[in-house]
């Protein structure tokens, strides 16, 4: 899991019906020292993060396993919304 | 799952079985500010997009989760088309 900073939302009517009423979120991932880090990607929400918050995600197939039965088509999905971290 | 902007299709007369009569793009993955990023992409399309349209690809095993993909050879798929970004910063 990485953690990311909820940067924006997407609005997409027309989509696969597993992801109808499902958020997805902007993210941009962030390094150890909360500084931006790699490419801004879309995921799926499962927690309730919005915009603003920082939160964690998980990558690939797991993504949708918070919403299992349905597989919902995404490699991406915020899992955790987080309050604060340290580096010991 | 990425942002990208579709650019243009793909003919394949031969293909894998499980491929046939699929639409496949060629897609640019972008920014959610609209600046082209990465590498072109050829992703399967789940909901009739179209050239010029903004859409949503998911990678990866995920991919074969799009409707109609089960045990498909595919490793990205278009599952959305993009009506709006909102993006705050960054």
């Amino acid at each position: 899991m990485q953690l990311a900073r909820v940067i924006g939302d997407i609005v997409a009517s027309h989509k696969d019906e597993n992801l109808s009423s499902l958020k997805l979120l902007v993210l941009q991932p962030l390094a150890a020292d909360g500084s931006d880090t790699g490419r801004t990607l879309v995921a799926v929400d499962a927690i309730g993060a919005g915009v603003g918050e920082t939160v964690f995600f998980v990558r690939g197939k797991e993504a949708s396993f918070p919403f299992f039965p349905t597989e919902v088509p995404t490699d991406a999905g915020v899992v955790g919304i987080v309050d604060h971290w340290d580096l010991g | 799952m990425i942002l990208a902007r579709i650019v243009g299709t793909v003919v394949a007369t031969r293909k894998d079985p499980k491929l046939v009569s699929t639409k496949l793009l060629v897609a640019r993955p972008m920014d959610p500010h609209g600046k082209p990023e990465g590498t072109y992409l050829v992703a399967v399309d789940t909901v009739h997009a179209g050239v010029g349209e903004t859409v949503l690809i998911v990678s990866g095993s995920s991919a074969r989760m799009a409707a109609g993909m089960k045990d498909c050879p595919v490793d990205a798929a278009i599952v959305g088309i993009v009506d709006a970004v909102d993006v705050v910063a960054g």
